[in-house]
């Protein structure tokens, strides 16, 4: 059932709820030529400042919908207004206010970082000394300004997606984009760029991220959309998407092996190995409650993890129903 | 800053871009032009045309100098476009400006002027190896300088369409090998069309090329085939319309939006 009215805005302080929201998009819709219809009529609002998820499995109109907002695709119908600006009737004051930081590589391979970043600040109409402060201000915020007369090809991936994030950046939007900003970098620097993001938002600037790593969603973002089909089907705030988990499900690793599950009620465990266990809570208890039970059976934990991304799970729960996670339950 | 002086700094931005583009690698972009122009005042004005003799009153080698040094900034002029709106939409990073608030036509202005940036370099390279074999003086320098601005114009508008509907590298060699290279050598570059029977002599006149070369020769030598004034008129009916029809291609996205 997709979801067309406004969202929520429980979050929001007052303040918030009556500002001009940083992107409103109503009936949106693409069919492309061939006839496959990508969006179909996607009514979205996100508030200035927040932090958003877009999410969606392959196909789902993601990209097409951040195409649109960024006016690399064109549409077939419905409006978009990025901080009340119309795309159709102001493009130029859209564009100002955007930043896009997209999947894909869009550099040229041959030229040096800074000249990227430079480059964008011109096609922005910035002046060069202009530029050249923000820009270096931009690759150092990015710990690429060592870099900045490396050719883009002979950089890791983690550092071209960085790049991409510092090009984004020097024209200072208030909307930025990014789509699958994290794909294929080390968690190292996954890590950092995440670090990087909040502070970007704590400073003002509103994000929407879409994102395959949905622990990347459930750490940054205070929203979520889930896009599925062309239609946005949820639209909740992360917390409340969050509480809808029925039951939570801990890998527990043992000192010592024990030979047989202990039964203990509200908790139902599962041997991995003699010195590991399962163990899944249901929201009605809690893991004080479940030490504190193996504590009186003589059991005791040497180190605790959540054996799936809570949000993963809600996410199989949305986009494939109740059947797939039952399959990934039963795996 | 107004919306002018931003607009500036866009189309600065781009032609910049664009001729260290083409002189980062200018043994590509430029080398090859100056060799294969002094390959043909070699070959056929020196040791080939002592044995044809005058044209149009002017020893053959100074006849066929405007020729050559025209079908050189055609030919380079269309290149850099046609290679490089291209090589951005095949790298996707054409992104890069279409995300920007750039408007349409200072995105191709850009191009455009520079493929002129590098047409001029090519030109000016040309006819200093020309000095070297003959001693021609520019007879207008003002009709020089407007018909090479306009012709140079005129093909990187033809380029940026034949990017814009490019989908693959061999796409951007079609036209300049099967259409542009003929109409260059047809266009009178080596012969006077008075040579011509009567009937390709009129199938000439359908040829874009003809005027151009004949209004450039008028600048450095004084003489044309055609009158001056229609071939202004003509090539400026081009540059019109293909502004036109790049501006729309733009405007609708083709080759370069979903």
């Amino acid at each position: 059932m997709p979801v067309t009215s406004a969202p929520p805005s429980t979050h929001a302080d007052g303040a918030r709820s009556s500002r001009v929201p940083a992107l409103a998009v109503r009936g949106l819709t693409k069919t492309y030529r061939g006839g496959f219809q990508a969006l179909k009529g996607v009514d979205l609002t996100v508030e200035e400042g927040d932090f958003f998820a877009l999410l969606g499995p392959n196909g789902a109109g993601k990209s097409t919908l951040i195409g649109i907002v960024t006016s690399l695709v064109n549409k077939s119908a419905g409006t978009v207004e990025v901080f009340g600006h119309d795309l159709d009737r102001d493009p130029e004051a859209v564009k100002t206010c955007l930043g896009l930081v997209p999947q894909e590589y869009n550099f040229n391979l041959f030229l040096p970082v800074l000249e990227v970043v430079l480059n964008q600040a011109g096609y922005y109409g910035i002046p060069r000394r202009e530029a050249m402060r923000r820009a270096e201000r931009s690759l150092r915020q990015l710990d690429l300004w060592g870099r900045r007369h490396t050719e883009m090809r002979r950089l890791s991936g983690g550092l071209k997606r960085r790049t991409m994030i510092a090009r984004a950046l020097v024209h200072e939007p208030r909307l930025l984009i990014l789509d699958e900003p994290t794909a294929g970098v080390d968690i190292e620097i996954r890590r950092s760029m995440w670090e990087f993001l909040r502070r970007l938002n704590r400073e003002g600037t509103t994000i929407i991220l879409t994102t395959h790593y949905l622990e990347e969603a459930e750490s940054l973002c205070r929203d979520v959309a889930i896009i599925n089909r062309g239609e946005i089907t949820e639209r909740v705030e992360m917390g409340e998407m969050l509480a809808r988990l029925r039951t939570e499900t801990f890998v527990l690793n043992l000192k010592g092996r024990i030979a047989e599950l202990p039964q203990l009620d509200g908790f139902v465990f599962q041997h991995l190995d003699d010195g590991t266990l399962e163990v899944e809570i249901t929201r009605d208890h809690t893991i004080n409650g479940l030490f504190e039970a193996l504590s009186r059976n003589g059991i005791e934990v040497l180190s605790l993890r959540n054996k799936q991304n809570r949000l993963e799970r809600l996410f199989l729960d949305m986009v494939d129903g109740r059947e797939a996670a039952a399959r990934e339950d039963a795996r | 800053m107004s919306r002018w002086q931003r607009y500036r700094v866009t189309l600065t931005t781009i032609l910049v871009k664009e001729v260290l583009r083409f002189s980062r690698i200018w043994v590509q972009t430029v080398l090859p032009s100056v060799i294969t122009t002094a390959l043909y005042f070699v070959i056929f004005g020196r040791l080939i045309g002592e044995r044809i003799g005058p044209m149009d009153g002017y020893p053959y080698l100074d006849f066929i100098v405007p020729g050559l040094v025209l079908m050189a900034v055609i030919t380079n002029t269309y290149a850099n476009v046609v290679s490089s709106f291209y090589s951005s939409k095949f790298s996707r990073f054409i992104e890069e400006m279409l995300v920007s608030p750039a408007p349409n036509w200072v995105i191709l202005a850009g191009y455009v002027a520079g493929g002129v940036a590098r047409g001029l370099l090519v030109g000016v390279a040309v006819i200093t190896v020309a000095m070297l074999f003959t001693d021609i003086r520019i007879h207008s320098v003002g009709i020089t300088l407007v018909v090479f601005l306009l012709t140079a114009v005129l093909f990187a508008l033809a380029g940026f369409i034949n990017a814009i509907f490019a989908n693959s590298f061999d796409d951007i060699s079609i036209v300049p090998t099967f259409i542009l290279t003929p109409l260059t050598y047809l266009g009178g570059v080596f012969y006077s069309i008075d040579l011509l029977p009567p009937f390709w002599q009129s199938v000439s006149l359908a040829n874009p090329i003809l005027y151009m070369i004949n209004a450039f020769r008028y600048g450095l030598l004084g003489v044309s085939d055609i009158p001056l004034g229609v071939a202004f008129a003509i090539v400026m009916v081009f540059i019109v319309g293909l502004t036109l029809v790049c501006l729309h291609l733009l405007r609708r996205g083709v080759g370069i939006k979903t």
